[in-house]
């Protein structure tokens, strides 16, 4: 405050008020901020961890630890492309499936669905999401294999002609190689969309639900079909969360270890067909090798760990920056 | 487009074509949230003919079976025959808005049904086991791999869950509240790397937790592959979750409140405690029991720092292993024995059990919520 002179005495100081916070608050701010910085601690210190355990795999095998395809760690002779590009077939396979899976479910809520159902559906994902992943495998393995073989029969019957549908059996014969169409990249794919759809879902419905409800008027006012409204104001509004919540899902799939590992038989070929038996994803690796490994091959592990994590990583900020960017995280106020 | 506009009076003059005038004038609104008898009978009967049409060229003429492809083409060929019969009568738009109704109504029923499909077919498959009162009762270890399921049970494992999973709430409450207490409460810049870096690992893979006591617990200082690792993993899956949840149940206390306890002189603290977490606090319950649910059916750290006995070990501290609900499951249905599969699915129904239990509970807590 500045107060003119002339109506003031010269020695008329103002007064020094000096915040002091009360001790409680310092405690209180000293101890939040110190909890803070030890979850950081302890998250950051997991790449950290892992990045100095995969110093001596480095060193040791170089860059054909990303190319060679092997893992015969008896031998020396350690890579996971196979496995990268396992990893990635079965969580591509399982975002093809879970997208237009989840954002149909997502649509149905919040557009279609009766009010009276709503909540109950909104539950029903929320659930789905907590079915522990072990019984999701055990479903996948005992009640979908069966059924998805069929459909890879099927696939390869007519598709086979992509390189991507070839299986190296004959689909057609009379009495096809049954075991060459289970535990392939596809089943454990289908299986792990099932673990991907309730995380993209809930995402979308929540951007979906929070289209503005004056712009849904406005379509509906110039005469649009219900689908219309949604094709030109609700999908619109809701890219942010759609891609955001596909992505959260990639970093999902990419990770899912136990579910892949019941389904798939470990394989550490290169291999393009997604239909065929055999194949290996890095956690499913891990998970697998860990009980009976060595100290060489527990490093190598450990490295394989560290770009999963990096990987996972990366996906799952993109993902973080593309659903905040859709909407406000702005605190509600009265 | 001039009869729309034109007054609802009974006097207007008849339209060439030989429409009659009452079907011009009676221009009511489309009902949106209503079905149109119209569109009842032509989805129930592209419905019937589909399934039909594609009956007979399924099984008959073509050599296909199965039934899951049977589905899927009597979708395709109900989509098609809905939106050729619509096409008969409307425009382009009705039928391309009818066709995506009945797409994201078949999606709908899709998920519903497979979430259906694994709950029952787990209980379905546990069935035997689940009526003998010893399962619950005994460890697995007085039981044999292929004997009678009047032997053994799983008493050990849901006790070694329950141990497991109260330590890693313990630990990870505090963390995770404190987190979401910073983050909400105290702010500043480092409260948004604090949030960018908890975002970040909500998604990571559990595994790695797994990997990292492992790495830290027992390559670095010695430990052992026991119940406190596991505790320790689970606490590293779940303090992010515990943080990410409880923050948005704490965002959602009105800033007024807030300023409203400052301005009556309250110190910060006392106003976190007497107003922000008591406001907050059925929020902040369902994201303590969401996090505790996803913990129990937690496996993939299991399979790296803890190992598999059907021994009872209620000792988190002691050097042999301690087991748990799903790696439980997961070894038993991986045996090959139909008996320990049964043993399993059973085990499987006991968990499915305990996820609902504390679903319901944060439906319930919800709710409390919003009628209050």
């Amino acid at each position: 405050m500045v107060v003119s002179a002339s109506t003031q005495s010269t020695d008329d100081k103002p007064m020094v008020v000096r915040a002091t916070l009360p001790w409680s608050d310092r405690i209180f701010h000293n101890s939040a901020i110190t909890i803070a910085c030890v979850v950081l601690v302890i998250f950051g210190s997991i790449g950290v961890f892992l990045a100095y355990q995969s110093i001596p795999t480095f060193h040791r095998y170089g860059l054909s630890f990303l190319t060679r395809s092997d893992w015969n760690p008896e031998r020396d002779k350690v890579g996971i492309s196979s496995t990268l590009l396992g990893t990635f077939e079965v969580a591509l396979v399982g975002l093809i499936i879970a997208f237009p899976v989840a954002l149909g479910t997502a649509l149905f809520i919040s557009e279609y669905a009766p009010l009276r159902i709503k909540n109950l559906l909104v539950s029903m994902i929320d659930l789905m999401a907590a079915v522990p992943s072990v019984i999701y495998g055990a479903w996948g393995f005992f009640l979908l294999m069966p059924h998805a073989k069929l459909v890879s029969r099927w696939l390869a019957q007519y598709f086979g002609w992509i390189p991507l549908f070839k299986v190296n059996a004959d689909p057609s014969a009379a009495v096809w190689a049954q075991s060459r169409f289970v535990n392939s990249a596809f089943i454990a794919g289908i299986c792990v969309s099932l673990m991907v759809i309730p995380i993209a879902c809930s995402v979308m419905r929540g951007v979906f639900m929070a289209a503005p409800l004056g712009e849904r008027e406005a379509a509906y006012a110039l005469g649009s079909t219900k689908w219309g409204m949604i094709r030109a104001v609700v999908l619109p509004f809701g890219r942010g969360g759609i891609i955001g919540g596909t992505m959260l899902g990639l970093g999902r799939a990419l990770g899912e270890t136990i579910a892949v590992l019941l389904i798939i038989s470990l394989n550490f070929k290169v291999n393009f067909r997604i239909l065929q038996n055999g194949t290996s994803t890095i956690s499913a690796l891990i998970a697998n090798n860990f009980g009976e490994s060595t100290k060489s091959q527990l490093a190598a592990l450990l490295t394989a760990g560290l770009i999963l994590f990096i990987i996972t990583l990366g996906v799952n900020t993109l993902a973080a920056v593309l659903i905040s960017r859709s909407r406000s995280g702005a605190a509600t106020d009265i | 487009m001039s009869v729309e506009s034109m007054p609802r009076t009974k006097e207007v003059p008849i339209i060439a074509g030989g429409v009659s005038p009452a079907s011009v004038i009676d221009d009511v609104p489309i009902p949106l949230h209503r079905v149109s008898p119209d569109e009842i009978f032509s989805s129930v009967g592209s419905l019937i003919g589909s399934f039909c049409l594609v009956w007979l060229l399924y099984y008959d003429i073509l050599p296909l079976g199965g039934v899951v492809g049977f589905v899927i083409f009597w979708y395709v060929a109900f989509l098609a025959m809905y939106g050729g019969v619509s096409s008969l009568t409307h425009p382009r738009p009705v039928v391309v808005n009818r066709v995506m109704g009945a797409v994201m109504i078949g999606v709908g029923l899709l998920v519903g049904f497979t979430l259906v499909t694994v709950v029952v077919y787990t209980f379905w498959s546990g069935r035997q086991v689940l009526f003998h009162s010893n399962f619950y009762t005994e460890p697995a270890s007085s039981g044999s791999l292929n004997g009678s399921f009047d032997k053994g049970g799983i008493s050990n494992v849901i006790l070694g869950s329950v141990i497991q999973v109260g330590i890693a709430v313990g630990i990870s409450l505090p963390l995770g509240l404190g987190t979401a207490v910073f983050m909400t409460e105290v702010g500043g810049w480092f409260s948004n790397i604090v949030r960018t870096v908890v975002e970040a690992m909500t998604a990571v893979p559990d595994l790695l937790a797994g990997l990292f006591v492992y790495v830290t617990l027992i390559l670095t200082f010695h430990g052992h592959r026991n119940g406190i690792a596991v505790s320790l993993a689970l606490a590293v899956t779940m303090t992010p979750i515990v943080a990410r949840s409880a923050e948005v149940a704490l965002r959602v206390v009105p800033g007024g409140l807030r300023e409203a306890g400052q301005a009556l002189g309250a110190s910060h603290w006392s106003t976190v405690k007497r107003i922000v977490l008591p406001t907050a606090a059925p929020g902040l319950a369902t994201a303590l029991i969401l996090s505790i649910a996803r913990g129990i059916g937690e496996s993939s750290p299991l399979l790296i720092v803890s190992g598999f006995t059907t021994f009872a070990n209620y000792n988190p501290l002691d050097t042999q292993t301690m087991n748990s609900l799903p790696l439980y499951i997961y070894e038993t249905i991986r045996s090959g024995e139909p008996n320990e599969i049964a043993r399993g699915f059973g085990a499987a129904v006991v968990l499915l059990f305990m996820v609902f239990f504390l679903f319901i509970v944060t439906r319930f807590l919800a709710r409390q919520r919003v009628t209050r």
